[in-house]
């Protein structure tokens, strides 16, 4: 599984893109995120105010319920201002 | 259309580019975005604006996609710059093309509003960081 981060969800965890095995129990976004809290201070910093934080299924938006099934690729980015 | 680029753009040369060689054109209506020099009550002196290659692509397509279903559209072009931007650079442009104003204005305006990147609510694309 690759996941990717974008602007500071990188900065935060100190790495823009990885390759990772997901535990068996991690199947949801939310999981996902739930799991990455407990990866080391990094980690648990990024995903901190995780409700701001979005996710991207194989270059689709998906919401924290989404199931992960045989995604290839997850991408998490902050929320955006502007306008 | 679509395109995802570093450099600027020229708005005069893309009206052009749209309109070369078509007859049945007759509204041509352009959003600019562009960045300001504050944000939040926060000063921004510059902002890199982050691009997913492939992603960034397809959430435009289906943006423009479908503005084409919900209105009568002749042609259309959408170029949403990435990359290190200061307050007054250009950041989108939309333009648009029907036949009569209506469609042309409806859809700068719901292409704006739904821009990855400018809309709180479709901000996964492209994502901003202040670099001030």
């Amino acid at each position: 599984m690759r996941l990717l981060y974008f602007a500071w969800v990188r900065e935060k965890t100190g790495i823009g893109a990885e390759e990772v095995e997901l535990p068996r129990e991690v199947t949801t976004i939310a999981e996902l995120i739930a799991w990455q809290k407990t990866r080391g201070p990094e980690f648990a910093h990024a995903f901190e105010r995780s409700e701001v934080i979005r996710a991207a299924i194989d270059k689709t938006h998906v919401r924290p319920s989404a199931s992960i099934g045989a995604a290839r690729e997850i991408a998490f980015f902050p929320p955006v201002t502007g306008g | 259309m679509i395109r995802v680029q570093e450099q600027d753009f020229d708005i005069g040369a893309e009206i052009a580019k749209l309109k070369s060689g078509r007859t049945d054109i007759g509204a041509i209506v352009t959003f600019t975005g562009t960045m300001r020099d504050s944000s939040r009550g926060q000063t921004l002196e510059a902002m890199t604006l982050e691009h997913y290659p492939g992603m960034t692509e397809q959430e435009l397509a289906r943006i423009e996609s479908e503005a084409h279903a919900r209105w009568p559209l002749q042609e259309s072009l959408i170029i949403h710059r990435y990359g290190r931007l200061e307050p007054g650079d250009n950041i989108v442009l939309v333009i648009t093309a029907s036949e009569h104003r209506e469609p042309a204005f409806h859809v700068s305006y719901f292409s704006k509003s739904w821009m990855p990147g400018t809309s709180a609510g479709h901000d996964e694309v492209c994502v901003r960081n202040c670099d001030q």
